[in-house]
């Protein structure tokens, strides 16, 4: 027995509330962050992950206050990401109560911040979140990175930029596929596996999870190390411990 | 009421420390601080970290903390989280970084390419839930079952100088030591603040802990 994969949840903040929706559009209130923080813990999440999807810089210093809340009242890793621009963002996210600082679109604008970040805070902070799809038409199979929440092509290579995030001192890939994201059709194992083959910081996997057996496909024939779902929890379909039974049945080391 | 420093120095997340202590122990005075004073006269030290070795060693030298931890450590209940744990040792491999020498050992990173048993890669940190296996008794692993998984997240483990510090072990996939204990002094490589019941236990434990081993000055 050794390290368990982990299972996380996702949760959109905005304006102070956890909101569910699809693709930006008909956002719903589904609950005070540190109340379903607290429900994830109980069920067992691994670790959480706060996505602040705040359009307006007022309402962005309300994710200080919940990451302090959910920082004095749940006793798990967590993570928050969405408009991640400076070291000083990063240190402001940590000194909150943050464990982990998500940084997707500033990565490619200004590279420099992955590397300033981890030199001061440390790698096992610092996860680079990519958002990758498919390019049509290949023989080869390849992926581009996309900023902006998935609307900017970057003309970047994901495994290149994977490969150069790494080298900068990201700790950590949080992988979301564009092509498989709101689908609930499964991960991209494809995607997934070449990230987890070639990279030798943690995977986490996400992007397409409709049931518990494409959590346990992203580990098993992924390789992922983590697995990221958000609306399959968010709509009680059903609980992670549900998750971690399912993926204990297929073999796959959890922690129960 | 019993007062509890948690060392400041200037790297990372000292609030998830403090508020679990709190969580944990509200009668307990705990405060995050880079004041020696304020650690000398505390009945207890926290000593946790994140970050690279070279960086918080050099942070404890220019705040003037160098000293006092190594005080705290000698004469009342201390607790090393993570990189607290790394620089107790003589040494790391990290950036080939002095340590401050109070117990006998160096800290060594993860081999590169490193392969489970089941033939897949494993990364580097490692990050994550790992099983504790407990080696010897200790009020700080009171309430807290044999094999109960903590939270990890490093690149570099210690490698104790005497096999009688090691206190408990973890797997990746070779035997490493992750708790090390010594008269008034408990470390550990994964972070109790963050491993939900079994981490607020040991941090609870901490919080009363009396050493019986020798004549604390501030043992309260």
């Amino acid at each position: 027995m050794g390290l368990a994969k982990r299972i996380i949840p996702c949760l959109d903040v905005t304006a102070g509330r956890v909101v569910k929706g699809v693709n930006f559009v008909g956002l719903r209130d589904a609950g005070d962050p540190v109340e379903i923080a607290r429900r994830y813990d109980d069920q067992g999440a691994d670790e959480l992950t706060f996505l602040d999807i705040t359009a307006s810089s007022d309402d962005r210093d309300l994710i200080l206050h919940i990451i302090e809340n959910v920082a004095a009242q749940v006793f798990i890793p967590f993570t928050v990401g969405g408009g991640v621009r400076s070291v000083n963002d990063v240190r402001r996210l940590l000194n909150a109560g943050a464990d982990k600082v998500s940084i997707n679109t500033a990565a490619v604008q200004n590279p420099q911040l992955v590397a300033d970040a981890s030199g001061r805070y440390g790698a096992q902070c610092i996860v680079v979140a990519i958002d990758a799809k498919r390019v049509p038409g290949t023989d080869e199979l390849g992926w581009e990175v996309y900023t902006h929440g998935g609307r900017k092509a970057t003309g970047l290579d994901a495994l290149e930029w994977g490969s150069r995030m790494q080298g900068l001192g990201a700790g950590e890939i949080l992988l979301t596929s564009m092509d498989r994201d709101g689908t609930r059709a499964g991960f991209d194992i494809e995607l997934t596996r070449a990230f987890s083959d070639m990279l030798e910081i943690p995977v986490i996997a996400s992007g397409g999870v409709g049931n518990l057996e494409h959590l346990a496909e992203g580990v098993l024939q992924g390789r992922a190390d983590a697995v990221l779902a958000a609306s399959i929890f968010h709509y009680g379909e059903y609980t992670v411990r549900q998750a971690k039974e399912h993926m204990a049945g297929k073999g796959i080391e959890v922690r129960l | 009421m019993s007062s509890i420093a948690v060392i400041d120095y200037g790297m990372g997340n000292l609030r998830s420390v403090s508020k679990a202590i709190e969580h944990v122990a509200p009668g307990a005075q705990v405060r995050v601080t880079d004041d020696p004073a304020v650690v000398r006269d505390a009945d207890r030290v926290v000593f946790p970290g994140q970050g690279a070795m070279p960086d918080c060693m050099r942070e404890l030298r220019g705040r003037g903390l160098y000293e006092a931890v190594i005080d705290a450590a000698r004469d009342k209940p201390f607790l090393g989280i993570c990189i607290g744990l790394q620089m107790l040792f003589e040494r790391s491999e990290e950036g080939d970084t002095p340590g401050l020498n109070i117990l006998p050992g160096r800290v060594r990173r993860f081999a590169h390419q490193l392969v489970g048993g089941n033939g897949q890669k494993l990364k580097v940190p490692h990050m994550g839930w790992n099983e504790v296996e407990q080696r010897v008794e200790h009020p700080l692993w009171s309430g807290i079952a044999q094999n109960s998984r903590f939270y990890f997240v490093h690149s570099y483990y210690p490698e104790p100088g005497i096999p009688g510090l090691t206190a408990g072990i973890s797997r990746y996939p070779a035997e490493f030591a992750c708790a090390a204990a010594r008269e008034n002094l408990f470390a550990v490589q994964f972070h109790p603040e963050k491993s939900a019941a079994a981490g607020l236990r040991l941090l609870a434990n901490f919080a009363t802990w009396v050493p019986v081993e020798r004549n604390l000055r501030n043992a309260a």
